[in-house]
């Protein structure tokens, strides 16, 4: 292996053993080296376009590969471990930064992963890094979630590894030459003319992608685990699990068209349960899912422009999210609380705090002049734009225009949730008699400079464009992206969903609450039925059993006359005539087998 | 040094029963221990000696002649890549736990009596080694007897911990000897017909002169030998502990000692697998036993019933060392359902598993043999929060929790990976399935106890204790390490195994 193709991703798992070694000053050293570092061999990587070739079992994988996304999401996971270190900074948890470089390094392994192995091999890494991460945030029931988190990421990688396991075996019965390869499963773009046995190995991968991306029904793992990490490991969490799913599914699943319905119901989803949410934290975990079923909207429709807005889009929205976490996490570090009802009026103290939301919250809604604008809006372009090229060749488009609808609802939604209604009531609302003081200056270093990295990229998107998958694509778009219809129609749109939320407000005054989700099935309802309903359905057969096989032979001997406690329990594992009765059966069964299955007529 | 080199395989067995005898005799005050620990490691090399041998010879056999009289007369000891890898697998594992030995059966059994649990360890081993590298069927009942027997009083030493080793002890007494009485029948049947008790011999006249005629003009033969099989696969499947014939197998892995269990989970199962592929593929041949007598269809409900049901039941044990037993027969499940698909996929995977889980399961028992030493049981509540208390211990202990699962980057990763690609290549979708279950529940045990382990309280008035004796844990990270160390670099397992498996099947290296 020589210098031009060293894996990025072993830069921060390398980091992962020697961050715990290192003492004191040196530790913080290493925590801001490593991702520059990585970053800089990602981009030598991918100047380069090396490849690797790594034999493993007899085949051969590629785990350093420049797929088409590769340099938007290597550069931001980058960005984005750097300004997590930074927020993280002044924050004395052993077992976090470890944790965050696993599970950074899992991410970046995927995005370079060349072959479908690597790419689990690495997708498993970052289920064991976030795992620890969120257990490492120690508050209520971290533990708890950490462990829903991890029996829900181990299920998905079983269906991924499956997946991949019946793939590959199909492709090297079909004669592929590099039957591993992680590339576009082509024939997956029309839905219902693959529903089949032979394309089950691309279902059980598709599935194994978007629980990873909190599709239904697994959207729930977000809010439930997401919140429970510590201020810092939040947002780290926030970023890396979600785009990661997002990378794999553009690099495999593009232009499939069943991942817009997935992507469409996430977008409502979020919206829906952020409005009724009262914590912040898991208002903000829901409105990623709702932000991440944009992505998903941009891989399904598929065309070069869309493809763009959702990578762009995941670029934007990790530098937003990790900044409105950073926000709410400096909130939860100053006051301890979380909940809306319990925090109000902190505009006096943490101005800083409070600016550095709005930005976040500005963004997330699309407004001009922040990122969010110039990458959502490109995606809306591309719903349009293939809505009319349809039309033009007259096929079918109604499903674009739902599309389209349910996607600007969704937009206007947000806007309400993460924007006004989380700035309103953390910092306005009524006064809560908190006086917290303005966060350390590393934290507020961390806030400031993401915020930045928002305006700028929402005045000057040509940087971003310029890494883009296609790249041509988006620089036509640039030209167009602030056009006047573009911006009049977002911000008509904005300010009239700003007055519908202080028009509803009384109805949207947080209460000490719960809201149910689908997860309630697995949580409650299960064990519930499992409880009440199965458990006294078994004991009941058991007896009948017990009736049959004990008590009436029982009766019919001497013995059945005796006391109860004279009689003779059934026989544990101490006892040998049982397992002689099972040798003679087993035989018995040998023979049956031998003389009775065998084909009549000879050899 | 030629003679040596000449007479290697014959020396492989009988330097461990001599060894074994003389211990007996002269092992007493610590002398034992390096009688076994010098003979554990010369057989070691010599094993590695004839593995190379075999690789490099161009038949990719070694045959020896016992006295020079000619098979089938003599009793022949052949090698091929298949018993030379098993081999290793037993030479290498004993003496890796004969160091890890020292300390702990001498806390566990009356000290004026070590010597003889060095003899018994030595014959146990010589038994082992016997059944694996001889190629006559009647040789190998007289060497699992060996090591049988050796066994039986193995286990029954850990009386001084737990009085129901002595029942187990007995338990398994009963059923093993059943078991190899079955196969000394079969043998027997086989023996009327063919007249041979060399294993390439049987084969060769059952395929040249019974097979041919045995649809019309023989059904005497053709009852005598379909039921000599079925008693070989009964008797041969108690010994390996396939589901539902496991029942010796928890409490004897249980109550034996630390250091018989971890000897014993690593060979003496996987010796009984090689002897059961051993018959399936040489002595009775794939096409016949399978293809013919769909023997397979038998062992692969078995072995998918084994993984489920061995899996589950390790989950609700709460002595950890019993879940430990139930989680090896749900291994042995895989191992033998490698085995029943019976393509070079299946056989490599089951091949690769038995080095794989031997080194997996003798890093994990070796583990909790340390738990016993320092806290004098191994219930679930007593390595409640052990992991701050003995680090390195627990940290081998859940390397080999992460093999069981088949985590990536482990040793078990790899047999399953070759194990899913067998049942896909002859289309057993369900069997894939029940392996994935299989790993799904074995993280739900591991789970349990890694909890235990790292998030559990340890109780305050629990006596202080320190990490282990520096003997024992150097054994058990070497194992443990070498169970990672396989996940990463698999290309020397894989090559031996696929070697032996296309050696199996006869489809060239």
């Amino acid at each position: 292996m020589q210098m031009t193709d060293f894996p990025p991703a072993l830069i921060l798992l390398a980091g992962a053993l020697l961050i715990p070694a290192a003492k004191g000053r040196l530790r913080w050293i290493l925590a801001f080296a490593l991702p520059v570092l990585a970053l800089a061999d990602a981009w030598q990587v991918i100047t380069v376009g090396a490849e690797s070739h790594v034999p493993f079992l007899g085949m051969t994988l590629n785990p350093v590969h420049v797929h088409p996304a590769t340099p938007v999401f290597a550069t931001v996971f980058a960005i984005m471990v750097l300004g997590g270190v930074l927020y993280a900074f002044n924050q004395k948890r052993e077992h976090e930064l470890p944790a965050a470089c696993v599970y950074a390094g899992g991410a970046l392994g995927v995005l370079f992963s060349g072959d479908l192995v690597s790419m689990f091999i690495f997708w498993e890494v970052m289920t064991l890094g976030s795992t620890v991460l969120i257990w490492s945030g120690k508050r209520d029931d971290s533990q708890g979630a950490g462990l829903r988190y991890f029996g829900m990421h181990a299920a998905g990688g079983v269906m991924l590894l499956m997946g991949i396991i019946i793939v590959v075996s199909q492709r090297v019965q079909a004669g592929d030459p590099d039957p591993l390869a992680f590339r576009h499963f082509e024939s997956m773009i029309t839905l219902w003319s693959t529903l089949g046995w032979d394309s089950a190995g691309m279902w059980l991968i598709l599935l194994g992608m978007l629980v990873n991306a909190g599709a239904p029904p697994f959207s729930s793992w977000i809010p439930d685990s997401y919140p429970q990490g510590s201020p810092s490991g939040t947002v780290i969490l926030s970023a890396f699990t979600t785009k990661t799913a997002v990378f794999t599914l553009m690099t495999a699943f593009a232009g499939v068209e069943v991942v817009i319905y997935f992507g469409l119901y996430m977008a409502i989803y979020g919206v829906v349960y952020g409005i009724l949410e009262n914590d912040i934290r898991r208002l903000l975990s829901y409105s990623l899912v709702n932000q991440v079923g944009f992505m998903l909207v941009g891989i399904g429709i598929g065309t070069h422009l869309s493809i763009d807005g959702a990578a762009g889009h995941a670029f934007a929205h990790i530098i937003y999210k990790a900044l409105l976490f950073m926000a709410t996490g400096s909130v939860l570090w100053a006051t301890g609380r979380s909940k809306m009802n319990q925090l109000g009026g902190l505009y006096r103290t943490m101005p800083i705090t409070m600016w550095c939301l709005i930005i976040g919250g500005l963004s997330i809604s699309g407004f001009p002049l922040t990122s969010g604008f110039t990458s959502k809006s490109m995606v809306v372009q591309a719903i349009t734009d293939e809505a009319a090229r349809m039309a033009a060749l007259g096929q079918s488009h109604t499903y674009l225009i739902i599309t389209w609808i349910l996607f600007e609802a969704a937009t206007a939604g947000v806007f309400i949730d993460a924007c006004v209604k989380l700035t309103w009531f953390v910092f306005f609302q009524k006064d809560s008699g908190l006086r917290p003081p303005e966060v350390p200056w590393n934290m507020r270093a961390a806030m400031i400079g993401f915020a930045a990295i928002c305006v700028f990229l929402g005045i000057f998107p040509g940087p971003l464009y310029a890494i883009l998958p296609y790249q041509g694509e988006a620089a036509e778009y640039a030209k167009v992206v602030y056009s006047v219809d573009h911006v009049m129609l977002m911000l008509g749109m904005l300010l009239f969903a700003g007055l519908s939320f202080f028009v509803l407000l009384p109805l949207l005054k947080r209460t000490e609450t719960i809201t149910l989700d689908i997860d309630w099935i697995w949580r409650r309802f299960i064990p519930k039925f499992w409880h009440d309903v199965a458990t006294p359905l078994l004991e009941s057969l058991d007896r009948a059993q017990k009736t049959v096989l004990e008590w009436l032979p029982s009766r019919a001997t001497e013995e059945g006359a005796l006391p109860v406690q004279v009689r003779r329990r059934l026989p544990g594992t101490w006892a040998v005539s049982v397992p002689v009765l099972v040798i003679v059966l087993m035989l018995l069964t040998y023979l049956v087998v031998y003389f009775w299955l065998l084909p009549r007529g000879g050899a | 040094m030629e003679l040596v080199h000449k007479n290697l395989p014959a020396l492989i067995v009988v330097l461990p029963l001599c060894m074994g005898l003389i211990t007996s005799i002269i092992g007493r005050r610590g002398l034992g221990w390096w009688l076994a620990m010098g003979t554990t490691s010369a057989v070691l090399a010599m094993s590695v000696q004839l593995l190379v041998n075999v690789l490099e010879s161009g038949t990719q056999t070694v045959t020896y002649v016992m006295g020079s009289w000619p098979v089938p007369f003599g009793i022949g000891y052949v090698v091929d890549p298949l018993n030379a890898a098993v081999l290793l697998i037993v030479s290498m594992i004993a003496t890796v736990v004969t160091l890890y030995a020292r300390k702990s059966i001498a806390s566990e059994i009356d000290p004026r009596r070590l010597h003889f649990f060095y003899a018994l360890w030595l014959f146990c081993m010589t038994g082992l080694l016997g059944i694996t590298i001889t190629g006559d069927a009647f040789n190998l009942y007289v060497l699992l007897e060996i090591s049988s027997l050796s066994t039986y009083t193995l286990v029954a030493l850990g009386r001084n911990r737990n009085r129901r080793a002595l029942t187990a002890a007995i338990n398994y007494l009963v059923l093993g000897s059943i078991g190899a009485n079955f196969y000394l029948l079969g043998i027997a049947y086989l023996y009327q017909v063919t007249g041979s008790l060399n294993i390439a011999d049987i084969h060769h006249i059952l395929t040249t002169q019974v097979f041919p005629t045995w649809s019309t003009d023989a059904p005497m033969y053709r009852t005598t030998v379909f039921v000599g099989f079925a008693l070989m696969a009964v008797g041969l499947s108690l010994k390996l502990a396939l589901f539902p014939l496991h029942g010796w197998l928890p409490n004897a892995y249980t109550y034996a000692p630390s250091s018989v269990s971890a000897l014993l989970a690593s060979t003496a199962t996987k010796v009984g697998a090689y002897a059961f592929i051993r018959v399936l593929f040489t002595l009775v041949g794939v096409n016949f036993a399978f293809k013919l007598l769909h023997t397979d269809t038998v062992l692969m409900i078995s072995a998918g019933a084994a993984i489920l049901m061995g899996s589950w039941l390790a989950f609700r044990q709460t002595n950890i060392k019993k879940l430990l037993a139930y989680s090896s027969i749900g291994q042995i499940g895989y191992i033998t359902l490698g085995f029943a698909l019976g393509n070079v996929n299946g056989l490599t995977a089951s091949v690769i598993h038995l080095f794989n889980h031997a080194l997996t399961k003798g890093g994990m028992f070796m583990a909790l043999g340390i738990v016993a030493y320092r806290t004098g049981h191994t219930r679930l509540q007593d390595l409640q929060g052990l992991g701050r208390k003995l680090p390195f211990t627990m940290a081998a202990f859940t390397a080999g929790g992460l093999g069981l699962i088949g985590v990536p980057l482990t040793a078990g990763f790899v047999s399953k990976w070759y194990l899913v690609s067998a049942c896909f290549e002859q289309g057993r979708y369900e069997m894939a399935a029940i392996v994935l279950v299989g790993s799904l529940i074995a993280l739900l045990y591991t789970w349990k106890v890694v909890e235990a382990i790292y998030f559990g309280k340890r109780p305050e008035d629990a006596p202080a204790i320190k990490e282990a004796p520096i003997t024992m844990l150097v054994p058990t990270l070497l194992l443990a390490g070498a169970s990672i160390y396989f996940g990463i670099d698999a290309s020397t397992s894989s090559r031996i195994a696929t070697a032996a498996a296309k050696f199996l099947l006869g489809v060239g290296p």
